[in-house]
C-alpha cells in the first residue's frame, strides 16, 4: 500500500459511484448510475457517468447531428453514393462554400447552400453546447472559467465561418468541412494573403500555442516531481504552504531567477490557452478586411528583412520594357 | 476487475508500428539553393530520385549518316515539312521517329499505300506535330533553351504520351455532393484535395490570371479570392510535381509573388506556360477533329499536355540530355530557310486545318 500514500497512483478504488452535489430545483435527472471503467481509470477517473444532458445538451447534440449529416451525405453523395469509396476517400471529401458571386446571399442548396445550412446547424450546436457548460458550472457553484474559455475557441471559429466572411462580403471567403480541404484552404488562405506568418496576431497565437504546451509541461512537471513532498495535493499548498510549494518554487528560481505561484500557475496556463485563439482570431479577421498582402505591410514596418542576392536578378516577365 | 489482455496490447503496438511502414524511409538529402538560413532548398530521396533518373534515360541517337547530297522532295513527294532536308538526315530522322513513337507497328503505323499518300490519320497527326516541334525548339528558346525537344521527349517509345490530360465530364450542378472541381484525391496536384484539373483553366483556351497575390499592402479593390488562390495552387503543386522539385525551385516561399526574390528557373516556368497554352490551343485542338474517338478523352475532346508530358519527375526532361542535336530537321531554322516561314497560324497541304482534304484521310 505503500504506493497509495501518493495520490498519483495506480490503485483504482472500486465505491458506489458518486452522484455528485443535488441539483437546483426544477433541473432534468442525469441519466444513468454511473460504473467503474478500468480503462477509463488509467486515464482519469475510473467512474463512468452519470450524465447531465438537459434540454441544452438534447438540442445542442439533435444540431450537430443535423450538421454531421448534411456535411456527410453531401460528401457520400460527392462519390456517388459508393460506401467503400466514402471511406476511402474520406479525408479527401468536402462541403464547400458558395462560390464567390453568391457573396453573401442565400444560393441554392447545392451551390452553397447546404454549406450554409450545415453551418448553421453547427453554430447552434457549439452554442448550445456552451450554454450548456456555463450552465452545468453554475449549476455546480464553480465559477465559468470553462465556458470562457470555450468561448475563445468560438471566437475563432465565429471569424473564420461568419465574421469574416460577412466582413468581406462573400460566403466563398469562408472554410470547407473537409479533413484535407480545410488544411488546403488554410494554405491557400495564406498564400493569398502575402504569408499569414508575418501577421503579428498570427505570431502572437503561435507564441500562446507553444507557450502553454510549454507551461503545460513545465507546469504538469513541476508537480509531479514534487508529489512526493505532498505536492500532489495542488490546491492545498495554495493556502497552505509545504515544501513541496517551497521546493517547486525554488527549483524554478534557481534554473530562470522566478516562479510562478501554485495559485497564479493556473491563471498563466488559463491565459495562455485563451490567447491563443482570441489572438489567432483578431489576425484572421484583420486578413483581407483591413491588410492584404502581410508580407508586403511586415517589409513596409520593418519586421521582414532583405536579404543578399545570391542567385542572378530576375524581372517579371510581364514587366513592360522586361524581357 | 477486467485488464486488457496482453495479445490485445500486442496488436495495438504492432498496428502502430505497421503505420510507421507508411512513411517514406530517409534519408533525405536537402540541397541549398539561396542565401544560406532562408530554407530556400531542394529537399530530396536519393534512393526515390534515382528510380526517376532511371526511368528518364535519352535513348542513343541513330549512327549519324554521309550526307547524300539531294534533298528531300527529290527522292520523295509530299515532304512539305522536311523537303528541303539532305535526304539521308531525313531517312534517318524518319528511323527515329519510328522508334520513338511507334516501335511495335513500324514505319506503317503512318505510311498507307506509299510514303506520299495521307490517308492515314496518324500521318496527318504526325505532320502537326513535328510542326510543333520545330516551333518550340525555334521559338521557346526561353524554356527549351538549345536542349530543344524531340518527339522521344513526350512520346517515350508511345503511340500517346503517357502523361496527358482532357476535361472531366461535367459534373452539371448536382442537388447533393457538388465538389467544386476539387476534393477528391487528384493524382495531377499531389494527391492534395485541391482543384484536380488546373489545366482546363491555366493551360488551355482563355486563360485564368495565376497571380492571386496583391501587391499592395492595404486592400484596394483586389477581386482575387482565397477559392482563386486554391486553383493557383493546384497548377503550382502540379508543376512541383511534375518537375520534381519543391516550391523554392522558382520561390523563395515567404513572398512567392515578388520576382526580385525568385530564383531564374520561375522566368523558364513562365514561358513554360505559355508554351504549353499555344501546343494545346494551337497544335492539339487542331488535330481533334482527325483523331478516332478511342484516342480522345472521356469527355471527347483531344488529350493535352502538361508540364508532366515532358518532364515526367525531372526538372530537366531525360536528365538535360539533348537528342535534337542529331536531328537538325526537328529545329526550325532548316525548315525556315527552305520554304518560308510556316508560321505557327499557316495551314499546310494535308494539315488538319484544311478541313476537306482531312476528312477524306481520316
Amino acid at each position: 500500500m505503500a504506493e497509495f500514500q501518493n495520490l498519483f497512483n495506480r490503485v483504482q478504488v472500486r465505491a458506489p459511484g458518486d452522484p455528485g452535489v443535488a441539483l437546483p430545483r426544477g433541473r432534468v435527472r442525469r441519466t444513468g448510475e454511473g460504473r467503474a471503467s478500468y480503462l477509463f481509470g488509467l486515464i482519469g477517473d475510473a467512474q463512468v457517468g452519470p450524465v447531465y444532458l438537459g434540454w441544452a445538451g438534447v438540442a445542442s447534440l439533435l444540431c450537430g447531428f443535423v450538421a454531421i449529416e448534411i456535411i456527410g451525405l453531401n460528401m457520400w453523395a460527392s462519390v456517388s453514393w459508393d460506401p467503400i469509396q466514402f471511406v476511402r476517400q474520406l479525408p479527401w471529401l468536402a462541403l464547400e462554400p458558395p462560390a464567390p458571386e453568391h457573396g453573401i446571399g442565400i444560393p441554392p442548396l447545392g451551390e452553397g447552400g447546404w454549406w450554409l445550412m450545415a453551418g448553421f446547424f453547427l453554430t447552434a450546436s457549439i452554442f448550445l453546447w456552451w450554454m450548456r457548460m456555463y450552465q452545468r458550472a453554475r449549476d455546480l457553484g464553480l465559477g465559468t472559467h470553462v465556458a470562457w474559455a470555450f468561448a475563445s475557441a468560438i471566437w475563432l471559429y465565429l471569424v473564420l465561418g461568419f465574421i469574416r466572411p460577412v466582413l468581406m462580403g462573400s460566403w466563398a471567403e469562408a472554410v470547407p468541412f473537409g479533413i484535407f480541404p480545410h488544411l488546403d484552404w488554410t494554405a491557400a488562405f495564406s498564400i493569398r494573403y502575402g504569408n499569414l506568418f508575418y501577421n503579428p496576431f498570427h505570431m502572437l497565437s503561435i507564441a500562446f500555442l507553444y507557450g502553454s504546451t510549454l507551461l503545460f509541461a513545465m507546469h504538469g512537471a513541476t508537480i509531479l516531481a514534487v508529489s512526493r513532498f505532498g505536492g500532489d495535493r495542488e490546491i492545498e499548498q495554495v493556502t497552505d504552504r509545504g515544501t513541496a510549494a517551497e521546493r517547486s518554487a525554488l527549483f524554478w528560481r534557481w534554473t530562470m531567477g522566478f516562479n510562478a505561484s501554485m495559485e497564479s500557475i493556473h491563471r498563466w496556463a488559463w491565459w495562455f490557452a485563451v490567447l491563443c485563439p482570441l489572438t489567432g482570431g483578431i489576425g484572421i479577421l484583420l486578413t483581407g478586411t483591413v491588410v492584404d498582402n502581410w508580407y508586403l505591410w511586415a517589409v513596409k514596418h520593418g519586421v521582414a528583412p532583405a536579404y543578399p542576392a545570391v542567385l542572378p536578378p530576375v524581372v517579371d516577365p510581364m514587366t513592360p520594357g522586361g524581357p | 476487475m477486467n485488464r486488457p489482455s496482453r495479445p490485445f496490447v500486442g496488436v495495438l503496438l504492432a498496428a502502430g508500428t505497421l503505420l510507421l511502414l507508411a512513411c517514406e524511409r530517409p534519408p533525405m538529402e536537402a540541397t541549398q539553393g539561396d542565401f544560406r538560413g532562408l530554407g530556400v532548398e531542394q529537399v530530396r530521396n536519393p534512393r526515390l530520385a534515382q528510380r526517376t533518373l532511371d526511368a528518364n534515360v535519352s535513348p542513343d541517337p541513330m549512327p549519324a549518316v554521309e550526307a547524300a547530297g539531294q534533298p528531300a522532295s527529290a527522292v520523295y513527294q509530299n515532304v512539305p515539312l522536311l523537303g528541303h532536308q539532305d535526304v539521308a538526315d531525313f531517312n534517318r530522322l524518319m528511323g527515329a521517329i519510328y522508334q520513338w513513337v511507334s516501335p511495335q507497328q513500324g514505319c506503317t503505323y503512318c505510311h498507307e499505300g506509299g510514303f506520299a499518300n495521307d490517308d492515314a490519320y496518324t500521318k496527318i497527326v504526325s505532320r502537326r506535330m513535328i510542326q510543333m516541334t520545330q516551333r518550340i525548339n525555334a521559338e521557346w528558346k526561353d524554356h527549351v533553351g538549345d536542349t530543344g525537344v524531340t518527339c522521344y521527349t513526350c512520346h517515350r517509345g508511345q503511340n500517346v504520351p503517357a502523361r496527358v490530360w482532357s476535361h472531366g465530364e461535367d459534373p452539371g450542378r448536382p442537388f447533393l455532393g457538388a465538389q467544386a472541381g476539387q476534393n477528391a484525391p487528384a493524382y495531377e496536384v499531389g494527391l492534395t484535395s485541391l482543384p484536380g484539373d488546373p489545366f482546363t483553366a491555366f493551360l488551355s483556351g482563355e486563360s485564368a490570371d495565376i497571380r492571386i497575390q496583391s501587391q499592395t499592402v492595404l486592400p484596394a479593390g483586389s477581386e482575387r479570392n482565397i477559392k482563386d488562390a486554391e486553383w493557383t495552387y493546384g497548377l503550382m503543386v502540379h508543376l512541383s510535381e511534375a518537375l520534381g522539385v519543391n516550391c523554392t525551385h522558382c520561390h523563395n516561399s515567404r513572398a512567392f509573388s515578388p520576382w526580385e526574390q525568385s530564383s531564374p528557373a520561375r522566368v523558364k516556368a513562365w514561358h513554360a506556360i505559355r508554351m504549353v497554352r499555344e501546343i494545346n490551343d494551337e497544335y492539339m485542338e487542331s488535330i481533334a477533329d482527325v483523331l478516332p474517338p478511342h484516342r480522345l478523352g472521356p469527355a471527347g475532346d483531344v488529350l493535352k499536355v502538361n508540364c508532366a508530358t515532358c518532364h515526367q519527375g525531372l526538372p530537366k526532361p531525360l536528365q538535360g540530355v539533348s537528342l535534337l542535336q542529331h536531328y537538325p530537321g526537328l529545329a526550325r531554322e532548316l525548315a525556315r530557310a527552305d520554304d518560308g516561314a510556316t508560321d505557327v497560324d499557316d495551314p499546310l497541304p494535308g494539315d488538319p486545318e484544311v478541313g476537306e482534304e482531312v476528312s477524306g484521310g481520316s
